[in-house]
């Protein structure tokens, strides 16, 4: 589904990504795990097209994508969850989902579906994004994306800041995803969230991809998740 | 002199040139407030939509009504368009930075007005209004028979004002319309919030700035087809807009399109009553001392949302 080929990419002079590869496969969900600055946030931007290669290859099922203006990655069903949300906070529930079914032409039955899905938002339609709660902006920010039917789904720390029912419930909302064949990328912070719900681990340290492993192997060998993510 | 219809008379002056403002400074506001461009050369779209707005009536020359009907929808068309190359060719360039936008719509400011001199003349040219009857402002006074309405002697305005000041109306209610209603407007609202969110979910972002340079510009176009008839195309018209449009967006509060209208309709109308009852300069110094206070206590604007 994705595969990251040798990418190299940073802002301006300082280079973030140094020749990582990985790969995700639909149906599948691949976690990112990994120190602050380590440049997990950077290489979904890459994905995104909002940071620009400096080599490399980013395909997307065997087409290059990373070659694509930014507004056109979207359009080959990707979907993305950024960092702290990003809401459209002053756009009402109904406009931010607009603007989701917008990104790739969805009919009604896409959004009815999100919405059943997450039915707190039904009830809030109307409401301006900023005056959700900070789980109701997550299942928001997750709606929007989902509005686009994506293939590939990237999340970038779904469940900061969030209450252990929100957190349930996202998970069992990417879960449920997986199951329908999406691929997803999973950005996370908590180890232990990461172990339960991962298929791989992908271990990211300055930029490069030091370790693949299945929770299996990072569950029999604590030394390794310590070494790389420990504080 | 009576003070009652004197003040009827300026408060129409003061909605005439609250009318132009309106649309000028929501051009300015739009750009500001989507693009984070602050466009110095907007006066010069303002005074290429009267220079525009001349040619078109000349070359039709027959009937005051085509010519003007004609440049109402021509000028804007055309200044909105030249906007859109000028956003292309420079300012997508200068990855619309917001400090070299700046010196790149001075030098635009520059070079439009020039080749204005150059081509156009140093001349102030008319354009004939439309339609124009005289409309003699009406009063009441109390005789012994009670209430009388009479018409003071040498007051009066003119059918194509009142034109001026519906046609503002209903070209802002069309921009709101378009803001609140349409697709085209979630999508301005939705990049003026979060431009690299927008472009994750398909928005094209270019595209949308270079819409939003020529509709800021065509607004402006506009606003100085609407007071061609009244006040004649110049080179050098475009100061005042520029000046009055800044002194409103910040009034109203940068990127509120709200607050740039109430500051319009307040600056426009103050302007008016000022320049009728004492003097324009005096409404020019009040207009900036108003300026200076909401910089002072309130810099967000009178609209403008607070920054976090």
């Amino acid at each position: 589904m994705l595969e990251v080929r040798n990418i190299n990419a940073g802002y301006g002079k300082v280079q973030v990504l140094r020749d990582l590869s990985l790969e995700a496969k639909a149906g599948e969900i691949l976690c990112l795990l990994g120190r602050n600055g380590a440049g997990k946030t950077t290489l979904l931007k890459a994905i995104m097209g909002q940071v620009k290669l400096g080599s490399g290859a980013i395909l997307l099922d065997g087409t290059d994508i990373s070659a694509l203006p930014a507004h056109q990655i979207p359009k080959h069903g990707v979907g993305y969850i950024p960092q702290g949300r990003r809401l459209f906070s002053e756009l009402s529930v109904a406009e931010n989902l607009q603007i989701g079914l917008m990104a790739r032409g969805s009919g009604p039955q896409v959004l009815e579906d999100v919405l059943t899905m997450f039915p707190r938002l039904r009830e809030r339609l109307d409401q301006r994004a900023e005056t959700l709660s900070g789980g109701e902006q997550q299942m928001l920010a997750t709606a929007r994306a989902l509005c686009l039917r994506p293939k590939l789904l990237l999340l970038d720390e779904p469940t900061e800041g969030l209450q252990p029912s929100m957190i349930a419930l996202i998970r069992d909302a990417v879960v449920a995803l997986k199951a329908q064949g999406v691929a997803i990328v999973l950005v996370e912070q908590r180890v232990e969230a990461v172990l339960q719900i991962a298929d791989r681990v992908v271990i990211i340290e300055n930029g490069r991809a030091v370790l693949e492993a299945t929770p299996a192997e990072l569950e029999a060998d604590k030394e390794l998740i310590h070494r790389y993510v420990g504080v | 002199m009576e003070f009652g219809p004197h003040l009827i008379l300026a408060i129409l002056e003061g909605l005439v040139q609250a009318s132009v403002l309106t649309l000028t400074a929501l051009g300015l506001s739009l750009v500001f407030g989507v693009m984070r461009v602050v466009n110095v050369a907007h006066g010069e779209f303002f005074m290429l939509g009267a220079v525009f707005a001349y040619g078109v009536a000349n070359a039709l020359a027959g009937s005051p009504v085509i010519g003007f009907v004609a440049a109402l929808i021509i000028a804007p068309l055309l200044v909105g368009a030249l906007a859109v190359a000028s956003d292309w060719l420079i300012l997508r360039r200068l990855n619309y930075d917001p400090e070299r936008t700046i010196v790149a719509t001075i030098g635009m400011l520059y070079v439009i007005q020039q080749v204005t001199l150059m081509t156009f003349g140093p001349d102030a040219k008319p354009v004939a209004p439309p339609f124009n009857q005289r409309l003699a402002i009406p009063w009441v006074e109390f005789t012994d028979k009670g209430m009388e309405f009479y018409y003071p002697w040498g007051l009066a305005t003119t059918s194509y004002k009142l034109f001026v000041i519906a046609a503002a109306i209903a070209i802002g209610l069309a921009i709101w319309a378009l803001m609140t209603r349409s697709k085209i407007g979630l999508i301005l609202r939705a990049t003026q919030l979060d431009r690299e969110t927008a472009q994750a979910f398909g928005i094209p972002v270019e595209r949308v700035y270079a819409f939003v340079f020529g509709l800021g510009a065509a607004l402006a176009a506009l606003g100085a087809v609407l007071i061609t008839p009244i006040q004649q195309a110049h080179y050098l018209m475009g100061g005042d807009p520029l000046l009055l449009s800044f002194i409103v967006v910040i009034i109203g509060g940068l990127g509120s399109l709200r607050g740039t209208v109430v500051a319009a309709i307040l600056i426009g109308l103050s302007n008016g009553i000022i320049s009728v009852f004492f003097s324009p300069t005096l409404a020019k110094i009040l207009a900036t001392l108003l300026v200076a206070m909401v910089l002072v206590y309130r810099p967000q604007g009178l609209f403008g949302a607070k920054p976090a």
